[in-house]
């Protein structure tokens, strides 16, 4: 269990392998990353040299003034001018530190004339996106932790990105100014990629701003920085940054996509194909808490359950609305029909349930209206 | 009082009952010990659970129970709990005071207690489990999204904040009212002066964290909407309300720290405290500048760029006073006659790692560089430098220090510095490395972590056994003074020790100072 | 003995005014904090949040000159099942000059459900330059089972919206308080 990546392995991972045992904060890949870095390390290694300067007199004393040397105390205890000399030096120390931190500061909080704005809401336990564009039909997606429960329980060897991977990742173009309107559905999060030196706290109710102008294209890394529940070291961040022209090829996809996706509602599916969607959504969206095999866990067990081998309109009440007072989430705003329908065929007929019912993305439409 | 000839009662009642300062005082020890082994239990299970990648001991939920305990704890149950009881010893017999002003109020304090953390603790065996939205406890999570047992967390929070105000009242009666004839405010020992300016910032913020805890519970079953955003609430006043008690909260806990290292390095120098004015007024600026510094905890709430910058500066001043203390300590040293018994050697263990601890601190002070460090291991690992080798280092030294004169035996040498050594290196391997993996982007607060972090955690660990382990020694150092110490009778037992507490007679008598003492010139006054 | 029966009675009087100051400060976070910190919210707009009072307009000249874009977003709270979108999600608009947009939500389920929604502003300095004549946030929402609703929104920006202020992102969560009004709880 847990076995360490080599590091041949951790240098062929990505085009930012990240150093195993990095010891310092990385400048990251965005002009502001690259300043917080600096003001970091200035205050450090002015902390150092002041560290060194009072710890080597005390050293000495220790070293020089000791009573088995017998060296005898003398008695001075007090002097107007010393005291006002450590009280004003610190000061102005303090002084010069504050003036970059200042204009970096400001730079931070520079967030207007944004060429791209999107939408983060942090949910327990993952985080949805949505690019807020003019034109076209809007393009929003959750992205899950994508490492598996065997990885996370030891009984498989842990992948590269262990914990730091996710099903869809947020991609955004390089040298365009992101700007990111962050707030959350349910408790506080906070959106953290420590290389393009983005950290905002997600509010539910409230809304924050945040942006980034990433120069480098590479896959970067973050987590969640905000306790948030059981499940709050379980929900990662992962950015692509890509070229302008790749970047908009995937925005056509997405939008193709989606198109495909609300069309797709209108058919009837196969039971396989049901079925193959079905553990797919299920895996993202129900195993963590319902157990891979639908033993249970945090929810009750999927696998005999009264609810789901029970009444169908019920059943889809539960997933879609939640149970109020539990972990269990309202999923009616987060799955569109397709995966409704096959999240509930799914349930209905794995785990031993066998009940052989058999729902169609038209069956959900009805019944939310009739 | 009745007849103050009287010895203690027999038995249990002795405990139960009693209103005086001495026996009040080490039924606060011996409790705020218990609790620092409870604690010190549940950061063994984070950390093992931590040791490597992956889940292996517990469970996400219960992992975040641990933590959150973990936390309250610590700061309400060990470390708060364990500097009154110091107080409750200490400040009469130095101020020449024959008790406490208030004994029967002393006694209600303490008895408060133990049902509070017992009420606290129980939480863990409740439906949903204990507390696991951090010590912190930011609403929604400790409101809407919490496990029942939120209720009895409340409930014990308002018991320990009634017991530390009516402690905190005590203190300043005791001090204002008790002093004997000539004890002049710039007389008084630096501990007493740190006690006094504490337990006026307890009066001042424990209450406003009680208005916290009671908004909660309006807001979880009285249908109000002090937090939630759908009632026309907000989340981050919360958070406002929490800081505005957590900011001087942290000076609460340093404050009487300082108050003992700077009786014990002069006592060891033999040489009076260098700038003892200088002491007071930092320690009266550093609680006067912790009142307008909370929203430094809260700098990725989005606040504007004016408050972020205020809250900044006023920060980043906070450096000043502190520095005043270092420096001050450092020329209590210099040309001393310097010798390193254990309570020394705890003294300059906080000295170097409480410094290491500041100098984190003035770097997340920085709003724009705190983007990086907030919420990951860098704070982690900075409020253990102040927490840990800063108030419960101190607190090892004192008891150290003063025990002798508590129980008229000597505590093992041989093995009070082994317990130093052991500390410090286990408590270094524990925390500096967390510098290290939170620099690199390790969130805190998680039960499991990517694998770039692994080597550093499980040193982590390891030093935190180490570090763990060490309190046994401790404990079993202190027990073995109190049952067979070598014997001391000596009044002042440490050669360079200065103050009221070594003119009586060791070990001290039940009744101390029933009639006034003389007041001799204090050591570090003109 | 003597000092500590002559220091008893000044000590109670210590003790009594401290116990004073404690409960002040416990009133203190109710009856200074809390409002407090909803005017200066509402005055610097610290934390985003609009007014929740219709404002009336004052006749005041349109800033042909700048124009500022407006962004809506509507965003579901935790178990809010509604569909809930504004018509358009950019405006441009002109400082001073009264603009008006509908969010339209449908209620999917087959119960009556009565929404709150909570508007917040983007960059929160903006909140306090920013004036709803009119707006559906004011009140609660109420939806039988099934039904749809055009809630609208009338709006002004305000001419001494500083300068460097060029975009304006207006977020509505929409939280679910139907159990909160059954119950007859009131919300503040």
């Amino acid at each position: 269990m847990g076995k360490r990546v080599s590091g041949a392995a951790v240098a062929l991972m990505s085009p930012v392998a990240f150093a195993q045992n990095q010891v310092n904060m990385s400048p990251g890949v965005t002009e502001i990353g690259a300043d917080i870095f600096e003001l970091h390390m200035l205050i450090m290694w002015i902390c150092v040299v002041i560290g060194v300067a009072v710890f080597a007199v005390m050293f000495y004393s220790i070293y020089a003034h000791r009573k088995s040397k017998g060296h005898q105390a003398s008695q001075f205890h007090e002097s107007t001018k010393v005291e006002v000399a450590w009280t004003v030096v610190p000061f102005l120390i303090l002084i010069a530190m504050a003036v970059p931190a200042t204009s970096t500061l400001l730079e931070v909080y520079d967030n207007d004339e944004a060429e791209l704005d999107i939408l983060i809401t942090g949910y327990q336990w993952k985080w949805r996106y949505e690019y807020l564009d003019e034109s076209g039909e809007p393009v929003a997606f959750f992205s899950n932790l994508a490492t598996s429960q065997e990885e996370i329980y030891n009984t498989e060897r842990k992948g590269d990105n262990y914990l730091l991977e996710v099903d869809e990742p947020l991609v955004i173009p390089t040298n365009t100014k992101v700007r990111f309107l962050i707030t959350a559905n349910d408790v506080i999060h906070s959106w953290w990629v420590p290389e393009i030196a983005v950290k905002r706290d997600a509010i539910p109710g409230f809304i924050n701003e945040a942006w980034t102008r990433v120069t480098e294209e590479g896959i970067y890394r973050g987590q969640c920085t905000e306790l948030c529940g059981a499940y709050h070291g379980f929900m990662p961040v992962e950015v692509h940054a890509v070229s302008r022209p790749e970047f908009d090829a995937w925005m056509a996809a997405k939008r193709g996509a989606a198109v495909a996706e609300t069309q797709l509602a209108m058919q009837t599916l196969t039971v396989d194909d049901l079925m193959d969607r079905g553990k797919a959504v299920y895996d993202s969206a129900c195993l963590a808490c319902h157990g891979a095999a639908g033993q249970g866990g945090i929810g009750n067990a999927i696998a005999g359950s009264a609810v789901v081998m029970g009444d169908l309109g019920n059943h889809m009440a539960v997933v879609s609305k939640g149970v109020s007072g539990t972990a269990m989430q309202a999923f009616g705003g987060q799955l569109n029909d397709v995966e409704m329908a096959a999240v509930l065929t799914y349930q209905r007929n794995a785990f031993g349930n066998n009940t052989g019912d058999v729902v169609q993305p038209g069956d959900i439409a009805g019944m939310n209206n009739g | 009082m009745g007849d103050h000839h009287h010895g203690p009662a027999q038995g249990i009642s002795r405990w139960l009952f009693t209103t005086n300062h001495k026996d009040i005082g080490t039924m606060y020890l011996w409790f705020s010990f218990a609790m620092f082994l409870l604690g010190g239990f549940f950061a063994m299970v984070i950390r093992a659970e931590l040791f490597q990648p992956g889940m292996q001991l517990v469970e996400p939920l219960f992992f975040n129970q641990m933590t959150t305990l973990h936390g309250l704890v610590m700061v309400f149950g060990a470390i708060m709990p364990s500097f009154v009881g110091l107080a409750n010893w200490l400040i009469p017999m130095m101020i020449g005071a024959p008790d406490m002003a208030l004994p029967r109020m002393n006694n209600w304090s303490f008895w408060i207690l133990p049902p509070a953390f017992l009420m606290l603790a129980s939480t863990l065996f409740m439906e949903g489990g204990a507390p696991a939205f951090g010590w912190t406890f930011y609403a929604p999570l400790s409101t809407t999204y919490a496990a029942p047992s939120v209720t009895f967390f409340i409930f014990a929070i308002h018991i320990l904040g009634v017991s530390s105000i009516m402690g905190s009242i005590n203190i300043i009666a005791t001090v204002m009212n008790m002093r004997a004839p000539g004890m002049t405010y710039m007389k008084m020992p630096l501990f007493v002066w740190t006690w006094l300016i504490t337990a006026f910032l307890l009066v001042a913020v424990m209450p406003v964290l009680a208005g916290a805890v009671t908004m909660m519970l309006m807001d979880i079953h009285f249908g109000t909407s002090f937090f939630s955003a759908a009632g026309g609430g907000d989340p981050v006043l919360f958070q406002h309300i929490f800081w505005f008690f957590g900011h001087p909260e942290v000076y609460i806990i340093i404050l009487p720290a300082f108050g003992v290292v700077s009786q014990i390095i002069p006592a060891f120098s033999r040489k009076p405290l260098f700038g003892y004015a200088s002491m007071v007024y930092a320690t009266a600026s550093i609680a006067f500048l912790s009142f307008i510094v909370w929203a430094h905890h809260m700098y990725t709430v989005g606040m504007p760029v004016a408050g972020e910058l205020f809250f900044m500066y006023a920060t980043m001043l906070i450096a000043v006073p502190t520095g005043v203390k270092v420096f001050n300590w450092i020329s209590t040293m210099w040309r001393g006659a310097l010798s390193f018994e254990t309570p020394m050697l705890f003294c300059i263990g906080f000295l170097i790692l409480f410094t290491l601890g500041g100098f984190t601190g003035l770097m997340l002070s920085i709003a724009p560089a705190d983007f990086q460090y907030h919420d990951t291991y860098f704070v982690v690992a900075h409020f253990h430098y102040v927490m840990v080798a800063g108030a419960v280092f101190s607190m090892t030294a004192a008891v150290y220090y003063w025990l002798p004169k508590w129980c008229g035996r000597m505590y093992n040498e041989a093995m009070g510095k082994t317990h130093f050594w052991i500390s410090f290196i286990g408590f270094n391997i524990t925390f500096f490395p967390q510098h290290f993996v939170g620099l690199a982007g390790m969130p805190r607060r998680i039960p499991d972590y990517a694998l770039q972090f692994a080597d550093f955690n499980m040193m982590s660990s390891i030093g935190a056994f180490i570090y763990g382990a060490s309190q046994l020694l401790f404990l079993y150092n202190v027990i073995a003074t109190i049952v067979a110490g070598k014997p001391v009778s000596d009044e002042k037992v440490w050669d360079g020790a200065e103050g009221l507490e070594w003119t009586v007679p060791t070990p001290a008598p039940y009744h101390t100072f029933e009639e006034p003492p003389l007041v001799p010139k204090p050591a570090g006054t003109i | 003995m003597s000092s500590l029966r002559l220091s008893r009675v000044p000590a109670i009087d210590t003790a009594l005014k401290l116990v004073a100051v404690a409960v002040a400060m416990f009133a203190f976070v109710f009856v200074v904090m809390v409002p407090l910190y909803n005017v200066l919210c509402d005055a610097l707009g610290i934390n985003g949040k609009t007014s929740s009072q219709a404002y009336t307009a004052v006749p005041a000249a349109i800033d042909e000159s700048r124009e500022v874009t407006v962004q809506f977003v509507a965003i579901n709270n935790d178990g809010m099942p509604w569909a809930f979108t504004p018509e358009t999600r950019v405006m441009r608009v002109h400082p001073g000059a009264a603009n008006g947009i509908t969010y339209r939500a449908l209620n999917p389920t087959q119960d009556n459900m009565v929404a709150q929604a909570i508007p917040s502003i983007s960059p929160s300095r903006a909140a306090a330059y920013f004036h709803k004549t009119e707006c559906f946030c004011f009140d609660q929402q109420a939806l039988d089972g099934q039904a749809e609703a055009d809630m609208p929104l009338q709006f002004i920006v305000d001419q001494d919206l500083p300068k460097d202020i060029h975009t304006i992102t207006l977020s509505y969560t929409l939280f679910d308080v139907t159990s909160a009004v059954t119950n007859g709880l009131a919300s503040r």
